[in-house]
C-alpha cells in the first residue's frame, strides 16, 4: 500500500484546516511533483534515446529495405539529410534541446510532425482504456464486494469462477468470439475501426457511430482487467470485515448495509485504488492485440508499427508521452490516496 | 433488593468440532446488579471474551454458538429475540467497550462521526441536538479540548483518548448494561489508572451495571465489586471481590493469585566488586522525520537522549518506562540492531559501537537478545533444534554438536528433549519464551537483553518465566539488562532499575531503596498508578506451589 514516490506521509496533529488551505496545499504538492517529474522525464529520455541507437539498423535501412535497395550515395545522402551521419552525442543533443521546446521532430515515415499523429491517437486510446477501466473498476469492486459478503455462498462461487475464466482467457481469443458472435453471425456490431469511413456522419450521429465501433473493444478488455479488481476486492473486503472496528460498529447496533457502506468498504478500498494506478498507467500506452484486432488507431498499434519502421522521433515521442502520463497518474493517484484514507496527507 | 440488568444461568458455548475442548463455556451463572461491577477473571482462553459476544449476540455463529442456558437482560431473554430486535438493543442498552482502541475505532472517520453514530441509530435527534449531545459526551469523559476532539480521526488522538472515546461511545444512550472487555489492557500504567477512575466515577453517576472482563487481579482489586472466576470455561468460584481477593478457596484461584508478583522487591545483592560487563555511555538516538528532498522536515524525536548505564557480572538492571519512553531503543541500541547517533556501548570492554561489520559479528555472541513476542520472533517454519543450534552453527560451531548441545538447554530451559524436533506452534506461549530463551542462551552470552519478555504472558505462566530466568541468571552468572513496562515484574527480578520518561533516566537506583522511597515525581506517580497497589496478595505460597 505504498503511495507513489512523492512519499505521502502520516498527517499530523492538529488536523489540516478549510478547504482554501487544502487547495493551496493541493496546489503546492503538484508543483513540488512537478519539479521532482522534471529529472525523471529526462532521464527516461536519454536513457531510451541511446538504447534506440544501440539497436541495428536505423529509419533510412528500413526505408530502403522498403524501397528493395539503392546505392550507397543515396542511402549517405538520405543519412545526411536526417542527420543520422553525425555522432551519437550530437545526435542527442539536438534532441533534446528540440525536446525542450515541446518540438517532438518529424516523422520521416508517416510525412508529418510526430505531435500531430500522437495528438489523434491519443485520444482513441484514452478513450478506449479510460472507458475499460472504469467499467472493469466499478463492476469488479461492486461484484467483488457482493461474492465477499456472501463468501463461500453460490453467488460467491459464479462470481469467482466467472472472474477466473475471464482472467485466464487471452485477449486476442476473447476479441475473436465477440467478433465472431456480435459482428458475424448476430450482425449487431461493426467488426472493425473506429468509426465508419464511407457514412460520413456528423454531430451526435458521428458520436453513436464511435460509440458502436468501441463497445465490442471496451468490452474484451473490461472483462479481462475486471477480474483483477474483483478477486482484490473480494480478499479486501474479507479482511476489512474481521477487522475491530467492524465489531465496533456491530456492537453500536449497525446493519450490515450500513456496515459495508460506512465501515467496510472505504477501508476496502485502499489496495484496490493503488491497482488502479499502477494499471493506469501501462495501459495507457495501448493494447497492441486488442488495437491490432479491432483496427484501433491507437497509440498501442502506433509503437508496433513505428519499432517495425525505425520510426526514431515517433518512438522517442510515445516514450515521452507514457513517461508523462505515468507522472500524472502516479500523482492522481496519491491525491485519490490522500482523499480516501484520512491518516496520509500530502507532504 | 432491585432485580439484575443481566441474569445468566447455566450458559454453555459450543465450539467447532476438533477444538481443545467442546464447550468453551461450560455452565456460567452470573448476575449483574444495577451499579455493581462484575469482574469476570480468566486466563486467556477461559472463555471470558467469549461470554460477552454471547451476550450481545455477536459470537461468530455458527462455528461458535449458545448451546444452552439463558441470558436474561432486564427479565428479558435475549437468546429468543430476533437480529432485529437485538440490534436495537445493542448499542443502545447495553454497550460495549473493547480491548484495543488503537483498532476499535475506524480510521477513516472522526471521533465525532463515530460517536454521533450510535445517537443517529437509536434516537430521532436532530443533527444540532446530536453534535451537542456528542460534545457534552465528550466532555463527560474528560477529553480537553471537545469541539477540536470532534474533528479529529483516532489517529490523531492518543491512546487513553481514544479509549475515552470508546467509553464516550458506550455512554451515548445511557444504557443499562455495560460491557467491558479487557478496556485498560493496551494501555500504559498511569493512563490505566485514569480510564479506571473515569469507569467508577461514570458507573457512580449512570447507575450503570458493569460487566468488566479482566485478566489482571491488579484491576479487579481497583475496580471490582463482585469477582466471577473461569478456568477454561468452568466457573471456579464467585464472591465479593474482598473474598475472593483475600481468601481465595477454590485452588485454581489460589494458584492465580499466588503467582501475582509481589511489590517486594528482592533483597539487595552486592554487586561493587563484580567487573563491569556492559557499559553504556552517552547513548543518544533521534529519529529523523520522514520527508522528500523538497518538502520541509517535521521535527524529531529524541527517542533516547544522553544516556549512561553499566551492568555488573551476574546483575539484573531493569529498564522500565511508559510507551514513549525509550526502553526498547535502549534495548536496540545495546544490541546494535539500531545505529545509535553517538555514545559507546561497551561489552567486555570492547566498543560494539565501533566494531567493524566483522568483528560486530564476532561480538554478537557476548550479548544476546529475548523478544516480547514468542510467537512473532521464532520462525514458523524451522525445528526448534534449529531454531537454537542456528546462531552457534553461523559462527562456525559444528552442526551436529550444536544440535546435540540444543537439546541439553532444551533440558536447560525445563522443556522435554522431545521438544527439539516440533514447530514452534505445537508450543503454548510459555513455552515458546522457554525456546526463545534457550536460542540466547546458546551462543554462552555474557548479557542477556530482554525486551519486555512475559507481558505476553498469562500471569501464571509469567511467573514460572520469571522464575526460570533467575534461576539461570544465578546458575551460569549471567547479567541481564531487563526491560519492561511492568513494575511488579521488576520488582521480582531486578537488582537495580533506572526509570526512563522521554527518552531521559528520571531516576536510577537499588530496586528496593527506589521501590520504598521514590525520589522523582514521576516515579511516584509510576508507583501510585500500579493496579491494586492497596491490596497486598494474600500470602499462599505453600499452596499455591
Amino acid at each position: 500500500m505504498t503511495p507513489g514516490p512523492g512519499g505521502a506521509t502520516v498527517r499530523a496533529w492538529p488536523p489540516s484546516g478549510t478547504p482554501d488551505m487544502q487547495l493551496t496545499q493541493v496546489l503546492s504538492y503538484a508543483l513540488r511533483r512537478l519539479l521532482q517529474a522534471v529529472p525523471v522525464v529526462i532521464l527516461i529520455m536519454v536513457g531510451t534515446f541511446l538504447l534506440l541507437k544501440l539497436a541495428p539498423g536505423d529509419t533510412v535501412d528500413a526505408l530502403v529495405g522498403d524501397m528493395g535497395g539503392a546505392d550507397a550515395a543515396y542511402i549517405a545522402r538520405l543519412r545526411a539529410e536526417y542527420g543520422l551521419d553525425q555522432p551519437v552525442w550530437v545526435q542527442l543533443g539536438r534532441y533534446m534541446a528540440k525536446l525542450i521546446q515541446f518540438d517532438f521532430g518529424w516523422s520521416f515515415v508517416y510525412e508529418q510532425p510526430v505531435a500531430a499523429i500522437l495528438w489523434e491517437r491519443l485520444g482513441t486510446t484514452l478513450m478506449l482504456m479510460g472507458t475499460s477501466l472504469s467499467l472493469a473498476f466499478s463492476i469488479g469492486v461492486g461484484l467483488g464486494a457482493i461474492a465477499a459478503r456472501r463468501a463461500y455462498s453460490l453467488t460467491d462461487n459464479a462470481i469467482s469462477t466467472l472472474g477466473l475464466i475471464f482472467y485466464a482467457t487471452p485477449s486476442f481469443f476473447l476479441s475473436l468470439m465477440m467478433i465472431l458472435l456480435f459482428s458475424v453471425k448476430l450482425g449487431w456490431l461493426p467488426v472493425s475501426g473506429l468509426s465508419d469511413v464511407a457514412a460520413f456522419y456528423t454531430g451526435w450521429d458521428h458520436v453513436l457511430d464511435v460509440a458502436l465501433h468501441l463497445i465490442m473493444p471496451t468490452a474484451a478488455l473490461s472483462l479481462i482487467y475486471l477480474s483483477f479488481y474483483l478477486r482484490l476486492m473480494r480478499a479486501s473486503v474479507l479482511e476489512v470485515a474481521d477487522l475491530d472496528f467492524v465489531r465496533t460498529a456491530r456492537a453500536k447496533g449497525a446493519g450490515e448495509t450500513r456496515l459495508m457502506i460506512h465501515h467496510i468498504m472505504r477501508n476496502a478500498l485502499l489496495p484496490v485504488v493503488t491497482l488502479l494506478g499502477l494499471q493506469f498507467s501501462t495501459v495507457l500506452g495501448g493494447s497492441v492485440v486488442v488495437e491490432t484486432i479491432f483496427a484501433l488507431p491507437g497509440l498501442g498499434q502506433l509503437a508496433y508499427q513505428s519499432v517495425i519502421q525505425r520510426d526514431m522521433n515517433m518512438l522517442m515521442g510515445i516514450i515521452f508521452l507514457c513517461a508523462i502520463i505515468v507522472v500524472i497518474v502516479n500523482f492522481l493517484t496519491d491525491l485519490l490516496y490522500a482523499r480516501l484514507d484520512s491518516r496520509i496527507a500530502l507532504k | 433488593m432491585t432485580d439484575p440488568v443481566l441474569d445468566i444461568r447455566g450458559l454453555r458455548i459450543a465450539l467447532p468440532k476438533g477444538a481443545d475442548r467442546p464447550f468453551a463455556l461450560s455452565g456460567l451463572d452470573l448476575s449483574v446488579n444495577p451499579g455493581e461491577i462484575v469482574c469476570l477473571v480468566g486466563e486467556s482462553g477461559s472463555g471470558k471474551s467469549l461470554t460477552a459476544g454471547a451476550i450481545m449476540r455477536l459470537l461468530p455463529e455458527p462455528h461458535v454458538r449458545v448451546a444452552d442456558g439463558s441470558i436474561r437482560f432486564e427479565g428479558q431473554d435475549l437468546l429468543a429475540l430476533s437480529e432485529r430486535e437485538m440490534k436495537q438493543i445493542r448499542g443502545d442498552r447495553i454497550a460495549q467497550i473493547f480491548q484495543e482502541p488503537m483498532t476499535a475505532l475506524n480510521p477513516q472517520k472522526t471521533v465525532g462521526w463515530q460517536i454521533d453514530e450510535v445517537l443517529r441509530l437509536h434516537t430521532g435527534l436532530g443533527r444540532k441536538a446530536r453534535r451537542a449531545r456528542v460534545l457534552e459526551l465528550l466532555d463527560l469523559v474528560h477529553i480537553p479540548d471537545p469541539r477540536s476532539v470532534y474533528h479529529a480521526y483516532p489517529h490523531q488522538v492518543s491512546g487513553g483518548q481514544r479509549q475515552r472515546v470508546m467509553i464516550a461511545m458506550a455512554l451515548a444512550c445511557e444504557p443499562k448494561l455495560i460491557i467491558a472487555d479487557e478496556p485498560t489492557t493496551a494501555l500504559d500504567v498511569t493512563t490505566q489508572l485514569q480510564i479506571l477512575k473515569l469507569i467508577r466515577e461514570l458507573q457512580e453517576k449512570e447507575g450503570a451495571g458493569i460487566l468488566f472482563i479482566t485478566h489482571d487481579f491488579g484491576v479487579v482489586a481497583e475496580i471490582a465489586d463482585r469477582v466471577v472466576v473461569l478456568s477454561k470455561g468452568e466457573m471456579v468460584e464467585q464472591g465479593t471481590a474482598a473474598e475472593v481477593l483475600n481468601r481465595p478457596k477454590h485452588p485454581y484461584t489460589r494458584a492465580l493469585i499466588g503467582a501475582i508478583p509481589a511489590l517486594v522487591p528482592p533483597r539487595p545483592r552486592d554487586f561493587r566488586d563484580a567487573p563491569v560487563v556492559l557499559r553504556a555511555e552517552g547513548l543518544v538516538k533521534t529519529f529523523a522525520a520522514r520527508g522528500s528532498l523538497i518538502s520541509g522536515k517535521r521535527a524529531p524525536v529524541t527517542a533516547v537522549d544522553n544516556l549512561s548505564f553499566t551492568l555488573r557480572r551476574g546483575e539484573t538492571l531493569g529498564v522500565v518506562g511508559e510507551s514513549g519512553s525509550g526502553k526498547t531503543t535502549v534495548s536496540r541500541i545495546v544490541t546494535r540492531l539500531l545505529e545509535s547517533d553517538c555514545g559507546a556501548v561497551e561489552v567486555d570492554g570492547t566498543d560494539l559501537l565501533a566494531c567493524s561489520p566483522r568483528e560486530l559479528r564476532e561480538m554478537r555472541r557476548h550479548i544476546q537478545m529475548v523478544f516480547q513476542d514468542p510467537m512473532a520472533s521464532l520462525n514458523p517454519r524451522k525445528r526448534v533444534e534449529d531454531l537454537i543450534a542456528q546462531g552457534p552453527i553461523v559462527h562456525g560451531a559444528d552442526p551436529k554438536a550444536a544440535r546435540a548441545r540444543a537439546r541439553e538447554l532444551l533440558e536447560l530451559v525445563e522443556l522435554s528433549p522431545a521438544a527439539a524436533t516440533r514447530y514452534p506452534h505445537e508450543f503454548s506461549g510459555g513455552q515458546r519464551q522457554r525456546i526463545g530463551i534457550a536460542r540466547a542462551l546458546a551462543m554462552e552470552p555474557k548479557v542477556i537483553v530482554a525486551d519486555e519478555p512475559v507481558s505476553a504472558l498469562d500471569v501464571s505462566v509469567q511467573a514460572q518465566v520469571l522464575k526460570l530466568l533467575a534461576d539461570l541468571r544465578d546458575r551460569l552468572d549471567l547479567s541481564v539488562l531487563f526491560v519492561t513496562h511492568d513494575l511488579r515484574v521488576a520488582a521480582q527480578l531486578c537488582d537495580r532499575v533506572i526509570v526512563m520518561q522521554k527518552g531521559r533516566i528520571v531516576e536510577t537506583g537499588v530496586t528496593a531503596e527506589l521501590f520504598a522511597a521514590p525520589s522523582h515525581p514521576y516515579t511516584q506517580q509510576l508507583l501510585a498508578s500500579i493496579p491494586g497497589r492497596g491490596w497486598t496478595p494474600p500470602d499462599l505460597a505453600t499452596d499455591a506451589a
